[in-house]
């Protein structure tokens, strides 16, 4: 009977590591970020267009990945996109006067927020918001508004 | 030349002859399986030989598969720039294709062969028959539980050996060739569907999982009960069940992806 | 089950009834109109050389094999006209002792007596563990039980085996040679437990065998069987002191007779000289 013990508690334990492994594969579809959540502090940013931007998406700072995007929402009065994003205490010095883009990493890569540091001496704190934004690049766009002007030519 | 028609003729008979035994032999174990739940320590302890026994080489090979992965997919995709896909690759790669059908592939030569060689001998020594005589039927007692477990175990092992991989794809690329970490994971969640990839692998494994069960049990069972006999069946089962995995996956994987 | 005998409308004295039987592997006839009563309660014996199919007569009365042509009666019931239950049933009343036991490997020996007990019966562990160790006791194997098959000698195997066997109380018992390959003092323990279960339980035994003087110091009944037919049947004493030379040959084991010791051949000088 002890052996059949040993037996039922390994059984038990190589079915929990499947259900894990495959809750882990299910997790990664969804949210993932919600089970590693860092320590930082929250800033916000109002964009037109956030393009590609996802959760988890990195934040830098002369490329250095400074936070990460923490949540994304819909402003119902203004109709911009609203980024949180959270910011590592480590860099607690970021001006309020910086200002936050959203760029592309090469041409097929990920979307991320870059931030360029203002003159201020005045230091974003928890809650702020980002007054400079400039919204993503639509590659569509981009191309109607350069068919437009050589039309105009 | 009528010797080689005839031979041809034989061949083919004789495969014809043994498909049908394997699927009479089907349906006589699978009347056995209901029964099975209210025994269901039979099915653990299998569960136990054919599945916690294959946790390490599952394990160890997923880790491995994962970084090559890895490596390879990031030397690739830098040439592009988009090396934060890394993750979509690795996972993809690993939860539609590698993680099923490598998995499928150890087991049918680590538990298969075993499974074969387990009852092959049980026949051979005549434990089969005496069960028989002892009013039992070997078919429900020895090998419904098998196969119940391997349909079981199969699936959770397939999933052990993506989510090892993608890990092993993780430490490759993030760790050490510096993909940015949360590109690594986004990118991931947003390229992989929980239904189209996640679920078809796991359908794809359970498919997996009884064929590679059913062959290693029928080849057991249908063995010439001597040593050598017990032998020959024992590869059988590792190149029928392979072969079989992988013509298999041709086709889920045409009904599950090319539309 | 037996004691049912003593009911007014007693059981025949035959337990077992074959009769016409022929079944053939390929083209060879193994069974060649073969007519054979085991009587209720009495040791009956069935010889002959090796190769002449004794234990795929075990194996049809079994109901493991089915013969083309004849029947198998036993205890009233057709053999190879049942279904797989009724033939199921049939079985659990009968016990068989395969030559070398064909203990289950992965149980060891208490599990091994315990498995027809678990597997047909709902008795509480308690019970099964005194009634498995009774049927040990009988065959002086109660202090091996916690022993693994491939722990034990063949002798030992042979009589957990039996243990086996007769752990449902069956009305029959069959045995598949097993004397062969036993050493004198495994082989004489086993000679007496045959007899002294047939005796104490009152079975009916089947003993298939081509050890003629152990067998013939305890059968009843004796049928001895060569090329698919019954060459000579009789108790005992009757057969060894049969007229026929094939028989005699047999029972005395001489190397020379109506079974040559040559295998059909050419003259020797001729081979040689044109060889």
């Amino acid at each position: 009977m002890e052996q059949s013990r040993v037996i039922q508690i390994w059984v038990g334990l190589f079915v929990a590591i499947g259900l894990a492994s495959l809750f882990m594969l299910a997790m990664k579809v969804s949210n993932i970020s919600a089970l590693t959540e860092q320590d930082g502090y929250i800033l916000k940013a109002n964009f037109e267009n956030i393009g590609g931007l996802k959760i988890r998406s990195p934040v830098t700072m002369a490329g250095v990945v400074v936070g990460r995007v923490s949540s994304i929402d819909f402003d119902r009065n203004t109709y911009e996109a609203v980024v949180f994003m959270t910011i590592d205490f480590k860099f607690d010095n970021i001006p309020d006067d910086t200002s936050a883009s959203i760029f592309t990493s090469g041409l097929l890569g990920e979307q991320y927020i870059g931030l360029e540091a203002g003159g201020s001496q005045d230091y974003l704190k928890e809650g702020d918001s980002f007054t400079l934004t400039q919204s993503a690049v639509v590659l569509e766009k981009l191309i109607g508004q350069f068919l437009v002007s050589k039309a105009d030519e | 030349m009528l010797d080689q028609l005839q031979r041809l003729g034989s061949a083919s008979l004789n495969t014809l002859e043994r498909l049908g035994r394997g699927h009479l032999f089907l349906l006589n174990v699978l009347t056995g399986i209901p029964g099975l739940f209210l025994r269901f320590r039979l099915v653990i302890h299998q569960i136990y030989s054919v599945g916690v026994l294959s946790l390490l080489i599952i394990g160890v090979a997923g880790l491995f598969v994962g970084m090559v992965l890895g490596l390879q997919g990031y030397n690739t995709l830098v040439d592009f720039g988009a090396e934060e896909s890394l993750g979509v690759v690795v996972a993809l790669t690993l939860v539609r294709e590698l993680g099923p059908v490598v998995a499928a592939l150890l087991f049918a030569g680590r538990a298969g062969s075993a499974l074969t060689a387990e009852i092959g001998l049980m026949k051979a020594t005549e434990q089969l028959s005496a069960m028989e005589m002892m009013a039992v039927d070997p078919l429900h007692r020895v090998v419904a539980p098998r196969l119940l477990a391997g349909f079981i175990a199969l699936p959770l092992l397939a999933a052990l050996f993506s989510a090892v991989g993608v890990m092993g794809g993780y430490f490759v690329g993030v760790g050490l060739l510096g993909v940015d970490e949360g590109a690594f994971w986004s990118q991931m969640e947003d390229k992989v569907d929980l239904f189209d990839d996640v679920l078809n692998g796991v359908i794809k494994s359970i498919v997996f999982g009884f064929v590679v069960t059913w062959i290693a049990v029928f080849e057991g069972y249908d063995t010439t009960p001597t040593s050598e006999g017990v032998g020959r069946a024992t590869t059988r089962t590792v190149v029928h069940s392979s072969l079989a995995v992988l013509g298999l996956d041709f086709v889920l994987t045409a009904l599950m992806f090319g539309d | 089950m037996s004691s049912n005998q003593s009911e007014p409308d007693s059981p025949p004295q035959t337990l077992v009834k074959i009769r016409g039987l022929r079944y053939f592997r390929g083209s060879r006839a193994i069974f060649d109109g073969v007519d054979m009563d085991i009587k209720r309660g009495k040791l009956t014996a069935i010889m002959g050389p090796s190769g002449t199919g004794k234990t795929t007569l075990l194996r049809l009365i079994g109901g493991q094999l089915r013969p083309q042509q004849g029947s198998i009666i036993v205890d009233g019931m057709e053999v190879n006209k049942l279904n797989h239950r009724q033939l199921y049933e049939l079985r659990k009343r009968m016990g068989m002792l395969f030559q070398n036991g064909a203990l289950l490997t992965d149980l060891n020996v208490f599990d091994n007596v315990a498995f027809p007990l678990r597997e047909h019966t709902r008795l509480p562990e308690s019970m099964v563990r005194s009634l498995v160790l009774m049927k040990l006791q009988a065959v002086g194997l109660r202090g091996a039980h916690k022993l693994i098959p491939s722990e034990l000698s063949g002798g030992m195997s042979r009589r957990v085996a039996l243990a086996r066997a007769i752990a449902l109380d069956p009305m029959m018992i069959m045995y598949d040679e097993p004397f062969t390959g036993q050493d004198p003092i495994s082989m004489g323990v086993l000679v007496s437990l045959l007899k002294n279960l047939n005796d104490a339980l009152n079975l009916t035994s089947i003993l298939v065998s081509h050890d003629v003087r152990e067998t013939l110091s305890i059968a009843d009944d004796v049928y001895v069987i060569s090329e698919g037919k019954v060459v000579e049947h009789g108790p005992a004493d009757v057969v060894q002191k049969s007229g026929s030379d094939w028989v005699q040959q047999f029972i005395q084991g001489k190397n020379d007779g109506p079974v040559p010791f040559h295998y059909p051949a050419p003259e020797l000088i001729d081979d040689l000289m044109h060889g």
